[in-house]
């Protein structure tokens, strides 16, 4: 059993450590795969949350933006070491990385996996959620699959992992994109994993200066962050990284708040494991009423504005 | 410059899907229309060729009904098309997906850039265009917001990034996929349409892509069916003024505030 640990600028990222508490469910030797940035500083993470072995490299041209190489070189690791799984978070990196390994090996991508029952048997969350699947898994070793993130706590259970050294494969008559320029405004206030309350805005807010709306709740309430529907994404308002739904992040906040947003099956996957949900919709028929504690239907410019400043009152912001 | 554009054909985007007795999506007799999000990048293609001159070529796996999704992608402008259909297709998984696309795209000869939509709005699964980029061994750049090609020879691509952006460029020929930002499509015109019925789609036998019985195999298949529990619903009401007092009693509970 293996598991693709994703490193990010700011380090391992948390859904390693949510496939290791899986991994260790299922049993038998666990693996991580780090290949990036400071992957060797991650180990002791690794280790820690039930990882025997971390094959480990920092090499640069495992971060080479095709995939292409850290694809291949996980074929030789495999080759070598024969897994039966490997999970993978559903980041855009883990998804090239699988999607190349699958036309090298010929094994099965299980993609959008909440759980796996056994090694041979994935589910799935389908139809936005709202029907759940068991897939049969079948062809070569090891199945290649996808989890959707939050499925699973972290969990640290002491250990330390043994690092195997990693050669580097670059594939005959390899060509790669090279990076003219990268732009990574870092996080602002509390990612859409960590805030205690998560508030999401759709069509409905109208344009971009919708989301300031949303941003002063934000500031009044604390501890919050802004998400957004994928319509408000598409229409450009609001950068990709806010994105919660079946393309984008799973959320589960103490509470979520979806203002403009009809709930589309599309989102609803995203946020419907959230605490509590309110939501603010001028369509009484909007399904997103059906998911929430507590629905309120009407004009989202004046609840919005009126919520900030009751909240201003109670805290004293 | 010769691109191949991906599209697919989906139950409609705004209905209803239902599963079958067999555990897959009910195709037939749907109301389908090409992927919206595959016009993003037919769009896009099409531009270069109109500037740089070439080709665009629609690929295409589907029921016999795709027919429609690929008339739509002739009539925006694409020259021709490529479209393969076969019973022992029905529920195949991505890696069969991407070796019966690889072979049909083999078939056209030199293509500098195949171009596909990040993902697909009936599946979701994401990794197809990718599997098939190794499967033709070519370089790729996922997620572009835009792309351009340079001189007929480099794609020019932004990126997003899960914190933020990227600009690449990379030798063709090449695979791109495309989000909804690399163009507005264009509505296919009603000389467009007519022109589409005497464009060539091609429709080639699995025997004449080259595929036999075991590439064809899935490797996955679905053996149960049931429905995820329902949240119960909660208490709706009229804005008025007590409105924010409610949501905020509710963040008081919540102990957020």
């Amino acid at each position: 059993m293996w598991i693709w640990a994703d490193l990010t600028s700011d380090g391992l990222a948390s859904s390693a450590l949510e496939l290791l508490t899986k991994a260790r469910e299922l049993g038998g030797e666990i693996g991580a795969v780090a290949f990036g940035p400071r992957a060797t500083d991650a180990v002791a993470a690794l280790g820690e949350h039930g990882a025997i072995r971390v094959y480990a490299s920092d090499d640069d041209r495992l971060e080479e933006p095709t995939s292409r190489v850290a694809a291949h070189t996980l074929v030789a690791l495999i080759a070598r070491d024969s897994p039966d799984v490997v999970l993978f978070p559903s980041s855009y990196r883990a998804r090239d990385v699988a999607g190349r390994v699958q036309a090298l090996t010929g094994s099965t991508v299980m993609a959008n996996a909440v759980d796996l029952p056994t090694i041979d048997r994935a589910r799935a969350e389908i139809l936005g959620g709202t029907t759940v699947v068991d897939v049969d898994l079948a062809g070569p070793r090891p199945h290649l699959v996808l989890m959707r993130p939050r499925s699973f706590e972290p969990a640290a259970v002491g250990g330390t992992a043994e690092v195997v050294i990693v050669d580097v494969v670059e594939p005959a008559g390899f060509v790669s994109a090279s990076v003219l320029s990268r732009t990574d405004p870092g996080a602002t206030g509390p990612s859409l994993d960590d805030a205690k309350v998560v508030v999401a805005g759709g069509r409905g807010l109208g344009g971009p200066e919708g989301f300031r709306l949303l941003e002063e709740l934000a500031g009044a309430i604390g501890d919050t962050a802004i998400g957004a529907s994928r319509a408000a994404v598409d229409a450009g308002w609001v950068p990709y990284a806010l994105q919660i739904g079946q393309t984008g992040a799973t959320v589960k906040p103490e509470v979520y708040l979806a203002a403009g947003i009809s709930g589309a099956l599309q989102h609803a996957v995203g946020m419907k494991g959230s605490r509590r949900i309110v939501a603010i919709t001028k369509d009484p028929e909007a399904p997103i009423l059906k998911m929430a504690d507590l629905g309120v239907v009407g004009d989202l410019f004046q609840v919005l504005p009126a919520l900030t400043e009751e909240v201003r009152r109670r805290t004293g912001r | 410059m010769n691109v191949a554009v991906l599209v697919k054909w989906v139950p409609e985007p705004q209905g209803t899907p239902t599963l079958g007795t067999d555990h897959l999506l009910v195709r037939e007799g749907a109301d389908g229309a090409l992927d919206p999000g595959d016009e993003y990048g037919l769009e896009r293609a099409l531009q270069l060729v109109e500037r740089d001159g070439g080709e665009v070529t629609i690929v295409s796996m589907g029921p016999e009904i795709a027919v429609a999704a690929v008339q739509r992608g002739l009539a925006m402008g694409a020259a021709r098309a490529v479209l393969i259909t076969d019973p022992a297709l029905r529920g195949s998984d991505t890696l069969v997906t991407a070796r019966v696309l690889a072979a049909a795209i083999r078939r056209l000869g030199p293509i500098d850039l195949v171009v596909a939509a990040v993902e697909s709005t009936d599946g979701y699964t994401g990794t197809l265009p990718i599997t098939l980029a190794e499967l033709l061994e070519l370089p790729s750049v996922t997620f572009a917001t835009s792309f351009d090609v340079i001189d007929g020879a480099e794609l020019q691509a932004e990126r997003q990034t899960a914190s933020g952006s990227e600009a690449l460029a990379c030798p063709l020929p090449a695979l791109v996929t495309s989000t909804t930002g690399v163009a507005a499509p264009r509505y296919p015109s009603l000389k467009g349409v007519m022109a589409a019925k005497s464009k060539p789609v091609d429709r080639p036998s699995l025997t004449e892509l080259g595929l036999v019985a075991d590439e064809i195999r899935s490797t996955q298949s679905v053996t149960g069916v049931g429905t995820a529990p329902e949240k119960a619903g909660g208490r709706v009401i009229e804005a008025g003024p007590d409105a924010a007092a409610e949501i905020a009693d509710l963040l008081e509970e919540a102990r957020v505030i």
